[in-house]
C-alpha cells in the first residue's frame, strides 16, 4: 500500500532516487538481520574460549590427569579428582533416566494411539507446563515431600539430602521431553503400518508394541538420550535435594555431589578471581559442557542416521 | 512392509516377551491391561503437579498475605518478610531479557528462513543452534561470569541486574529462534509472491505482510522462554544475583534480587519458618507461570484453529 503511494506521488525521477534509499536500506537490514544470526556462533565461541581459558589456567595447577582419574575431591585441601562429582551426576541422572524412559514412552504411546482427541488437546498443554515448572520448585518438593515420605515409608535411613528423592523429581521433570519428542516420531510412522498391522489381526498393544515403536525407535532414542543431556545438565534439583558433599561410589539413599551442584555452591560463596577454586569451576563446566555437547551430537547424529523414510 | 516388521518385532521380543499367543482371551487380556497401563502413565506427571501444587500451598498458606508481596525479606522477623524486592527485580529481568531476547530473535530467525541461502556456514548456524539449545543453563552463567561480569564490566556494571537479562538472553534465544522459524515456515509462498508481484522489495514483503502473519505463533514461544527465563535460578546465581539487598532495583545498572533464587536462599536455611516462606514464594512463583502459559497456550489453539 504504502509502496504504490510512494511510487505514483514522486513521479519517475523521484522513483529512482526512491529505489536507490530502498537499496541501501535492503543492504542495512540484511547485514542486521544477518548479525543476529551470528551471535549465536559468537556465542558458542564465547562459550569454548571462557570455559577453556579458565580451565588452561586450572590445569597449570593441578594435572589434567589427576583431575580425571583422582577419586578424591576435596577442594580446600586442594584434591581435585572429578570422578566422585562425575559419579553424582551420574546416579541421579540414572534414576531420573529410569523414571522417564518407561513414563514418557508410555505416554508418547498414549497421547499418539490412544487418546481421544479432547483429552490429548488437554494432556499435551499440561505436559508442557509441567516442563516449565522452575527447577527450584521442584528441588523444594524432593527436599520437604518426597524425602520425608521415604522416610516414613519404606526407607528410614534416607539421608536427608540424597540422590533418590533428587533423581525421582528430576525425572518427573523430563517426562515432557522424552514424552514429546518420541510421540514426533511416534506421530510420523504412517497409518498405512498400523492398517497393514490390524488385517493381519494384531490387537491395539501387537500394533502399538511391535510395530509402531520399533518403526520410531531412532526418533525414541533420540528422545532419550535428549532427556540424558538435560538431567546432566539439571543444576537446583540436585542443589537443594542432593547435597553438597562429594561421594564416591555412595548408596542412592546418602547425600552427594552432582558436577552442577559444585560450580553452584562456589558462587555462593566468595571466592576471588584467579583462585584455584574459582578455576575449578571452569575446568567441572568444561567437563560438563563436553559431555552434554557429546550428547547433543550423537543424539542429532541418531536422528539422521537411523531415520526410516517412507 | 507391515509383514516384515511383524517379523522383526517378533524376534526382538517385544515388551509383553515370546513368541506369538495364539490364544485370542489371552490377547485379548494383554491388550486391555496394556490399555490401563498407558492410560494411567500418561497422567502420572500431571498426578505428581498437582500433588506438589497442593503440598506448597499447605505449607505456604501461613505466609501468603498482600504484606508478603509487598515486605523486604527479613533475618530477624522472618514471619514478617516478604518478597518485594525479588519481585521486582524478576520483573526488571523480564523486561530487560525481553527486549534484548525478542528483536534478536526475531532477526536471527528471518534472516534464517527468508535470506540464507542452503551454503555451508549457513548449515553451521542451524546445527549450532540446535546445540546451543542443549547446553546446560549453568554453563550459560559460567559464559555470562566471564564475558559480561569480568571483560564487559566498565559496560554493565559488573553484577547488575542487566548482566543477568544479557545472560538469560542467550539463553532463551535459541527458543526464540526456533519458535519464529516455525511460524515463518508456515505461511504459504504465495504471499510473498504477491508482495513482490506489486514491487515491494524482500524486507517491505517481510516487515508488511509475514511478521504480522507469524507474530501469533512466535508469541506462544516467546511467552513460553521468557517465563523459562524468569524461573531460572542457576545462571543467575553465577553472575551474581543478590540473596539479600535493602534496596529495591531501579534501573539496569542497579544490583538485584530474583524470586527463584530468594526461594533457593529460604529452602537452604535450616529453620521451619523459612520452609514456609519458601513454599509460599512458590505459589506466587506458580501462579505467575501458569496464567503466562496458559495464555500462550490459548493464543497457539485460537492461532492454529484460524490457519
Amino acid at each position: 500500500m504504502a509502496i504504490r503511494a510512494e511510487g505514483t506521488r514522486s513521479g519517475a525521477e523521484a522513483w529512482k532516487r526512491n529505489s536507490r534509499g530502498r537499496e541501501t536500506r535492503e543492504r542495512v537490514v540484511k547485514f542486521f538481520l544477518m548479525a543476529c544470526a551470528y551471535l549465536s556462533i559468537f556465542t558458542t565461541v564465547g562459550i569454548v574460549i571462557v570455559l577453556f581459558e579458565e580451565t588452561a589456567r586450572f590445569f597449570l595447577k593441578v594435572s589434567p590427569v589427576e583431575f580425571l582419574t583422582s577419586t578424591q575431591w576435596a577442594p580446600p585441601q586442594g584434591e581435585f579428582g572429578v570422578l566422585p562429582l562425575v559419579y553424582g551426576t551420574l546416579t541421579a541422572t540414572f534414576i531420573a533416566i529410569a523414571v522417564a524412559l518407561p513414563l514418557g514412552l508410555l505416554t508418547a504411546i498414549y497421547l499418539s494411539e490412544y487418546a481421544p482427541r479432547a483429552l490429548r488437546r488437554w494432556l499435551k498443554p499440561a505436559l508442557e507446563i509441567l516442563a516449565g515448572v522452575p527447577t527450584v520448585v521442584y528441588g523444594f518438593f524432593a527436599l520437604t515431600f518426597i524425602t520425608p515420605f521415604f522416610r516414613d515409608s519404606v526407607f528410614s535411613g534416607i539421608q536427608s539430602f540424597n540422590a533418590l528423592s533428587a533423581g525421582l523429581i528430576m525425572g518427573v521433570m523430563i517426562i515432557p521431553t522424552v514424552a514429546s519428542v518420541s510421540e514426533d516420531a511416534i506421530y510420523a510412522v504412517p497409518l498405512s503400518l498400523r492398517e497393514g498391522a490390524y488385517a493381519l489381526g494384531a490387537t491395539r498393544r501387537e500394533t502399538a508394541t511391535r510395530i509402531v515403536v520399533p518403526a520410531a525407535l531412532s526418533g525414541i532414542v533420540a528422545a532419550v538420550i535428549l532427556g540424558i543431556s538435560r538431567a546432566i545438565g539439571e543444576t537446583m534439583i540436585v542443589t537443594i535435594a542432593m547435597g553438597a558433599q562429594a561421594n564416591w561410589l555412595g548408596s542412592p539413599l546418602e547425600g552427594m555431589q552432582a558436577m552442577t551442584a559444585y560450580i553452584v555452591q562456589v558462587v555462593g560463596g566468595e571466592t576471588p578471581r584467579g583462585s584455584i577454586t574459582y578455576e575449578s569451576i571452569f575446568a567441572v563446566g568444561s567437563a560438563l559442557f563436553l559431555m552434554t555437547l557429546a550428547l547433543n551430537l550423537a543424539s542429532y547424529w541418531f536422528v539422521r542416521r537411523y531415520r526410516e523414510t517412507y | 512392509m507391515a509383514q516384515s516388521s511383524m517379523k522383526a518385532g517378533q524376534q526382538d521380543g517385544g515388551p509383553s516377551g515370546g513368541d506369538f499367543k495364539e490364544s485370542l482371551s489371552t490377547r485379548y487380556g494383554l491388550d486391555r491391561g496394556f490399555t490401563v497401563l498407558v492410560s494411567v502413565a500418561a497422567f502420572v506427571g500431571v498426578a505428581v503437579l498437582a500433588v506438589l501444587l497442593v503440598d506448597v500451598t499447605r505449607d505456604g498458606s501461613s505466609m501468603l498475605s498482600l504484606e508478603f508481596l509487598t515486605s523486604f525479606p527479613s533475618q530477624v522477623f522472618p514471619e514478617n518478610g516478604g518478597i518485594y524486592p525479588a519481585l521486582i527485580g524478576s520483573l526488571w529481568l523480564l523486561g530487560l531479557t525481553g527486549a534484548i531476547s525478542v528483536p534478536l530473535g526475531l532477526g536471527a530467525a528471518v534472516y534464517l528462513e527468508e535470506y540464507a541461502g542452503d551454503t555451508r556456514i549457513n548449515r553451521m548456524i542451524e546445527v549450532n543452534i540446535s546445540n546451543l539449545a542443549g547446553v546446560p543453563s549453568v554453563i550459560y552463567g559460567l559464559l555470562g561470569l566471564g564475558i559480561f561480569v569480568e571483560l564487559l564490566a566498565p559496560i554493565t556494571g559488573g553484577g547488575s541486574v542487566l548482566t543477568g537479562a544479557m545472560t538469560l538472553s542467550l539463553l532463551i534465544l535459541p527458543v526464540i529462534i526456533v519458535a519464529t522459524r516455525e511460524a515463518l515456515k508456515a505461511i504459504p509462498n504465495s504471499i510473498r509472491e504477491g508482495g513482490y508481484a506489486l514491487g515491494a522489495t524482500q524486507w517491505e514483503v517481510i516487515w508488511s505482510h509475514l511478521l504480522p502473519r507469524a507474530l501469533p505463533g512466535a508469541i506462544t514461544g516467546i511467552i513460553l522462554a521468557l517465563s523459562r527465563a524468569v524461573g531460572e535460578a542457576a545462571p543467575i546465581l553465577v553472575v551474581g544475583v543478590s540473596l539479600y539487598q535493602t534496596y529495591v532495583t531501579t534501573g539496569p545498572f542497579d544490583g538485584y534480587m530474583a524470586l527463584p533464587t530468594q526461594i533457593y536462599d529460604w529452602i537452604s536455611r535450616p529453620q521451619e519458618v523459612f520452609q514456609n516462606s519458601a513454599a509460599a514464594g512458590i505459589v506466587v512463583a506458580m501462579v505467575v507461570l501458569l496464567v503466562a502459559n496458559s495464555f500462550a497456550i490459548w493464543l497457539r489453539n485460537r492461532y492454529q484453529q484460524r490457519s
